[in-house]
């Protein structure tokens, strides 16, 4: 019977991680059903920019007051995270705070600084949360944000205040039942902030302390491994997606929009006038069966991994001039269609044997209109204002793509100017024999 | 004016230092036709080896590209190359920054490999290599915000090349609210610019030209065609267009020196 918390313990941490690792393999099945692109390349560089946007946060700053309570979170998190290394080997072993008589004096301040940092973080939501729903900053309140996005962040934000209350209340409940020199509470830990709680619990009996110190252990980390599997269905996901999307993200200038090398052998037959061009059967490139993008499984897997990636902050659709003057685009909106998307055909693969049956619908029109497509400057606000290098553009273009080589589904007045170009070698009607004419004015 | 073009050149057996890549604007264009003018005098000013392509020049495909007909993009890219390769052309300067963003990023890719500069990078060159100088003229003491075109800057990390050039103008240059990386675009970009805007509640030109507005400018300082027109219809909508101007780099430079 002694043995019952520990086997309990062992029974959840491997469910719940079992279950995150299912949820992960889901993740990684469905990012891998876009078309394949190398970005093998560049390893140094690649870490450099993961190094830097997603451990380094830098361009977190570039907003700063929301900038620097992120980073408040995120060290919080990362830090606050250590002892759930003591927590786990705690909970296996059924011991008690087992690093304090290694770590001594250590572990005193490890505490004490975890302690700060779970006040940092309370404070840090809190403004968060504040800003969403009281100040109601503009960018949370786009029409994408209406429904589960909206849910989504306050839900995160109540659960950090829960979690730091209990760990607090965990590590006050612990430092009362110490100070009572009750067995197998040692004298272990700094209480910098906790010991402020200890007005709640003084006056309890110490079996109640016990109890209560054992309820807030437990609920503290129940909560977390709760919240592993949260992320899953949440736009959380970003605190692990972050890594691999900042190492993959596109090192080419902003300016430089990928070539569709299927095209380049097909022009090049057409312009090699001493080939004979009806005869391609010579031709060994292969023809895509489609130009351009019309569903998540004709983007590439590092779009798909963007789409998983984006935490919703719409900073890129503060930053777009299509949304800004009110037009219907919004790169966020962009992400979260293509991502949501994306959990449809993946669930559709997984439900019928790794084979995509047609649902009759398709991420162009289903989601993301014509119109928002065409209202893209191409200007790449969205992609610079990006903290971890999602790139929602090439989205865009690669429907852009579609729409008018599949579909022949342009404006009237683009396809005025492709026509222009075609015929005379510029986007309006001018004459290419008049191209010098301003050389003889003044 | 003295406008060399590479064929003529070539006629005589010689090839010039550097291509000037006008572009459709530049040479179609009335107001970006002056643009172009501006830069030739100082060209010809510096006695430059340049010469343009001329009725040979076709446009760069960057509208089909960003239309996403990369089909006619790459049909325009390749006869273009072939044409520049035959002349063994490895230098180009363009006053265009999508001609110049295309040029210089996306037709290596297709064979196209040169050394392509955005006129504001060229006329650093040249002042540096002391081929000419700048003097304040008849800008000293003007009041100038600098416009960022989105291709030259977050497109190809551009900022401070066409900042270097004004300020050697004697001028006082302010900075709107969204510069440099944060740059609002014009709203022509992305063939943007050869078709109505969505429907919104305003032009995104509108907006921009509100934001220079806040400075209480002299000029609207511009480095692409595009950007040129939707801010001076910008500044004609807010009947401001008597009062503030809307030049190109290469047109204050040459205007300064009374060219």
């Amino acid at each position: 019977m002694t043995y019952l918390p520990n086997l309990l313990f062992l029974l959840l941490l491997i469910c719940s991680i079992s279950l995150f690792i299912r949820n992960i393999n889901k993740v990684i099945t469905n990012i891998n059903l876009g078309k394949q692109i190398n970005r093998s390349d560049n390893s140094g560089e690649r870490w450099k920019n993961m190094i830097l946007l997603a451990l380094g946060q830098s361009k977190m700053v570039s907003r700063p007051v929301s900038g620097i309570l992120h980073i408040l979170v995120y060290l919080g998190f990362i830090l606050i995270n250590i002892e759930l290394l003591e927590i786990i080997i705690d909970g296996i072993l059924g011991t008690h705070r087992i690093f304090s008589p290694f770590l001594g004096e250590f572990y005193s301040l490890l505490i004490g600084v975890f302690e700060i940092f779970a006040f940092l973080v309370i404070v840090a939501v809190t403004i968060f949360w504040i800003r969403r729903n009281i100040i109601r900053i503009k960018r949370f309140m786009n029409p994408e944000m209406k429904g589960w996005p909206k849910r989504d962040a306050d839900y995160i934000l109540y659960f950090e205040i829960i979690l730091m209350f209990l760990f607090l209340s965990m590590n006050s409940t612990d430092s009362l039942l110490q100070n009572l020199d009750v067995p197998n509470y040692q004298k272990a830990g700094w209480f910098p902030i906790s010991s402020f709680l200890d007005i709640l619990y003084a006056n309890f009996s110490i079996p109640d302390l016990i109890l209560l110190e054992r309820t807030f252990w437990w609920m503290h980390i129940i909560g977390i491994l709760f919240f592993l599997n949260y992320l899953y269905y949440s736009k959380h996901l970003h605190i692990l997606l972050a890594f691999p999307n900042t190492y993959y993200a596109n090192l080419e200038l902003q300016g430089k929009f990928k070539n569709n090398s299927s095209v380049t052998s097909e022009v090049k037959l057409m312009l090699d006038s001493s080939n004979n061009s009806f005869d391609s059967s010579n031709n060994n490139e292969s023809i895509p069966d489609k130009f351009g993008a019309s569903d998540v499984t004709d983007l590439t897997w590092v779009q798909l991994l963007n789409a998983y990636s984006c935490t919703e902050c719409g900073r890129c659709t503060s930053e777009c001039p299509a949304n800004l003057t009110g037009k219907k685009l919004s790169p966020r909106k962009i992400m979260m269609d293509t991502r949501d998307r994306l959990v449809e055909v993946g669930d559709n693969f997984n439900r019928n044997n790794s084979k995509i049956i047609p649902d009759g619908k398709q991420l162009l029109k289903d989601y993301i209109s014509p119109e928002e497509l065409w209202a893209c400057t191409s200007c790449n606000a969205c992609v610079e204002a990006c903290p971890i290098g999602i790139d929602p553009l090439s989205i865009i273009m690669d429907m852009r793509q579609y729409l008018v080589m599949e579909k022949s589904a342009a404006p009237s007045e683009l396809n005025n100017m492709m026509g222009n170009i075609e015929n005379n070698g510029a986007p309006w009607p001018f004459n290419n024999q008049d191209r010098l004419l301003w050389a003889e004015e003044n | 004016m003295k406008v060399p073009t590479l064929a003529s050149m070539a006629a005589e057996g010689k090839k010039p230092d550097v291509l000037f890549w006008v572009g459709c604007s530049g040479s179609f264009d009335e107001r970006a036709k002056k643009i172009t003018k501006a830069f030739v005098k100082i060209l010809n000013k510096a006695d430059m080896s340049f010469a343009v392509l001329g009725t040979e020049e076709s446009c760069s495909g960057d509208p089909a590209k960003r239309s996403g007909n990369e089909f006619l993009f790459q049909m325009q890219a390749l006869v273009n190359i072939e044409l520049m390769n035959s002349y063994n052309i490895t230098n180009i300067v363009t006053t265009c920054p999508h001609c110049f963003n295309t040029l210089k990023n996306e037709y290596p890719e297709l064979g196209g490999n040169y050394i392509v500069q955005h006129h504001t990078q060229f006329l650093n060159w040249m002042l540096k290599q002391g081929k000419f100088s700048i003097k304040g003229g008849k800008f000293k003491g003007k009041r100038i915000t600098f416009h960022d075109p989105c291709y030259l800057g977050r497109g190809n990390n551009i900022y401070e090349a066409p900042r270097e050039l004004i300020k050697k103008l004697d001028v006082e240059l302010v900075e709107m609210k969204n510069c440099r990386s944060k740059g609002l675009c014009c709203g022509a970009g992305g063939a943007q610019m050869f078709k109505e805007p969505e429907k919104g509640n305003k032009e995104i030109n509108i907006k921009r030209t509100e934001q220079a507005l806040e400075l209480k400018p002299d000029i609207i300082a511009a480095g692409c065609p595009f950007c040129n027109t939707m801010m001076t219809d910008g500044l004609k909508s807010k009947e401001k267009d008597d009062i503030i101007i809307v030049k190109d780099i290469a047109e204050l430079i040459a205007e300064a020196q009374n060219l």
